[in-house]
């Protein structure tokens, strides 16, 4: 069977599963900031189905794809530590402000410079805003089709990828050509850890915008002529060819009007203590009232 | 006047549950603009689907039937709406927040290049200053979902790229028959014309649909709980009060991200919402991503560790105390009293 060229895409995330009382704002809202930045946990799933593929049909290649502030370099060197080959980034203040339509769009330039390619793998949502749009709408942009939820890849041959889905209600098992956009559910096996040879590759991989910072050393930039592929490519606005009115904020066309951290409160609270009167009162009150039976 | 659309989920010739919270959901945003509540159906076998969709206060019903569309795959059903939308040009057009809406929706707001908004806990409809362009928009649908981890409310609004599109979740919207003999419109349109042979690259080869046996929706008692609870062993208590009061057990996401309890029981604005008479809530702080899931019950109890937990603001009884200890003594309790 012929290799294949898979590009991930990947997004690094605020934590919010563990969003702790230091990042909370007195008016209730979230201070991102403070919150650690992690691999977006789908996305990691996705990477694994990818370097499980590599590991079936040998020859293949995985490329990972990311957009994000410069920061965002973690998930590239993240990706080389577990096994891919190729990182690439997009970065550039004029992408912020994105919604999931001008991200999708930003995304689709990205992999159309990647081309060719034969398949596209993405996790099924970002734990920021858990959507679970732009993987199909990337699919879209790139007039390719889409298989969402993908659980497990039961077979590849030349032509055709066929996999499992993980729906609400069940499973459906569902075939496509090349190229196609999976986006991959968080049932399917966990990534694998990073390897310590790969570590001791990698732990120098930077963007150019890293390397010439200050605080950068000398040495590193030497290392970074003599091996070049520790350099993660960058790509802004006129490297991808986007057009200003699809990205950033005056491509999307979702606004927030406004937030508010609403505080519900109930009209009347018992407070009661562990003890077993408290809790025997309260059983009781519940019975009389047919609360329960 | 510019109609909302609903796309109508159908599987075996019943229409989903969710489609039917959506159209009414549709008729009151509808009411609210006074303008008709339209319905696009797709699948196989729908000769008799209007009669389904009409008591909803149905204007008018587009439906595509043909053996190819059922079950859904994603290009036939994005080629047929993105043809009708393209045509018909509505103001709002909403979906369900299921594996097949969040799998449609995006593909279609890519291609209409609109805006959608997923998730949403509460849809309105209100006006719009625009400063920059010294304009007022009126009659935009106001999509409200929990934001950032579920610690804020966000009003999602998009004024300049229409339709404006949103995804919501079963059971979050109340179903209300309109009108019985509702008088509709059907049109049929023919697959043919819309659809070539490259709308089918991806087939479907099986499919195994379980329906849950949990039913959380339909439960007057629910025992969730939270990370706080700690483990799947303290799980095992709640499952014992549950049983005991004749409930369900749910929990957070915190919980189920946790591995404590199953996706399926997950309550809250990315899970079910319910509606019971008591809803206990075990070691679950109060974010507003679960709150949104359950604030509607009748009566709630919070047991927390935490006195500052925002649920036990919202809770009638708040019991101070580890988990592992008063829900025991619950049990112990109702044994003792109850007839």
């Amino acid at each position: 069977m012929r290799p294949l060229k898979i590009v991930v895409l990947a997004k690094q995330v605020p934590d919010t599963r563990n969003v702790g009382t230091d990042a909370m704002k007195p008016d209730g809202t979230v201070n991102r900031g403070k919150l650690p930045t992690i691999y977006n946990p789908d996305d990691l799933h996705a990477l694994e189905l990818a370097l499980n593929i590599k590991d079936r049909v040998p020859g293949t290649t995985v490329t990972v794809l990311t957009m994000g502030p410069k920061r965002a370099a973690d998930i590239i060197r993240e990706s080389y530590y577990r096994g891919a080959d190729n990182g690439f980034m997009i970065s550039d203040r004029r992408f912020g402000g994105a919604d999931t339509l001008a991200t999708s769009y930003t995304l689709a330039k990205g992999i159309e410079k990647l081309a060719p390619y034969d398949l596209i793998l993405g996790g099924r949502q970002a734990i920021d805003g858990d959507t679970a749009q732009v993987g199909p709408q990337s699919a879209e942009k790139l007039n390719i089709p889409q298989v969402t939820y993908v659980e497990e890849v039961m077979s590849i041959s030349d032509n055709e990828i066929v996999a499992k889905r993980r729906l609400e209600k069940g499973v459906e098992t569902v075939s496509a050509p090349f190229p196609c956009l999976m986006t991959v559910h968080d049932s399917s096996p966990v990534c694998r850890s990073r390897q310590a040879k790969r570590v001791m590759q990698y732990k120098y991989a930077r963007t150019q915008t890293e390397l010439k910072s200050k605080s950068t050393e000398e040495y590193l930039r030497e290392l970074h002529t003599k091996r070049p592929y520790l350099t993660i490519p960058e790509w802004g606005v006129e490297d991808i060819d986007a057009e200003m009115e699809k990205i950033g904020l005056s491509g999307s066309p979702t606004k927030v009007k406004s937030v508010e951290s609403i505080v519900l409160t109930a009209e009347e609270t018992k407070v009661l203590s562990d003890s077993d009167v408290d809790i025997e009162m309260m059983i009781k009150e519940l019975i009389e009232n047919h609360t329960i039976g | 006047m510019k109609s909302v659309f609903v796309y109508c989920e159908v599987e075996n010739q019943k229409v989903a549950e969710i489609s039917q919270e959506l159209l009414s959901a549709g008729k009151r945003l509808a009411q609210k603009l006074g303008s008709p509540l339209e319905a696009m159906v797709f699948g196989a076998g729908l000769n008799n689907i209007s009669k389904q969709i009409a008591p909803f206060g149905v204007d008018k019903i587009h439906v595509v039937d043909d053996t190819r569309l059922e079950p859904y795959t994603t290009l036939p059903h994005a080629a047929i709406a993105s043809d009708i939308l393209k045509r018909e040009e509505p103001q709002i057009v909403l979906f369900g927040a299921t594996s097949v809406g969040r799998d449609l929706a995006p593909r279609l707001a890519s291609e209409l290049s609109c805006g959608l908004t997923a998730d949403c806990t509460i849809l309105d409809i209100g006006d719009h200053y625009v400063s920059k362009e010294k304009k007022e928009y009126k009659d935009l649908l106001f999509a409200i979902r929990p934001a950032f981890g579920g610690s804020i409310m966000a009003n999602i609004i998009n004024w300049d790229m229409h339709p404006q599109m949103a995804t919501v979740r079963e059971g979050v919207m109340k179903k209300e028959i309109f009108d019985e003999k509702y008088q509709t419109e059907v049109i049929s349109l023919a697959a043919d014309k819309i659809l070539n042979d490259e709308d089918f690259v991806v087939k479907v080869l099986e499919r195994h649909i379980e329906e849950s046996d949990v039913n959380l929706k339909e439960s007057p008692i629910i025992v969730a709980g939270g990370y706080g609870v700690g483990s799947k062993e303290n799980f095992d208590k709640l499952y014992q009060l549950a049983d005991l009061l004749g409930g369900e057990v749910g929990g957070s996401r915190a919980a189920v991200d946790a591995g404590f309890i199953d996706h399926d029981r997950q309550i809250g604005q990315t899970g079910v919402t319910v509606r019971p008479k008591l809803y206990i809530a075990a070691g679950i702080s109060g974010a507003i991503q679960h709150t949104a899931g359950m604030q509607e019950a009748s009566l709630i109890i919070s047991i927390n560790n935490d006195p500052d937990a925002p649920m036990n603001k919202l809770a009638d009884y708040v019991i101070n105390g580890d988990i592992s200890d008063v829900v025991p003594k619950m049990i112990q309790s109702y044994k003792k009293n109850a007839k």
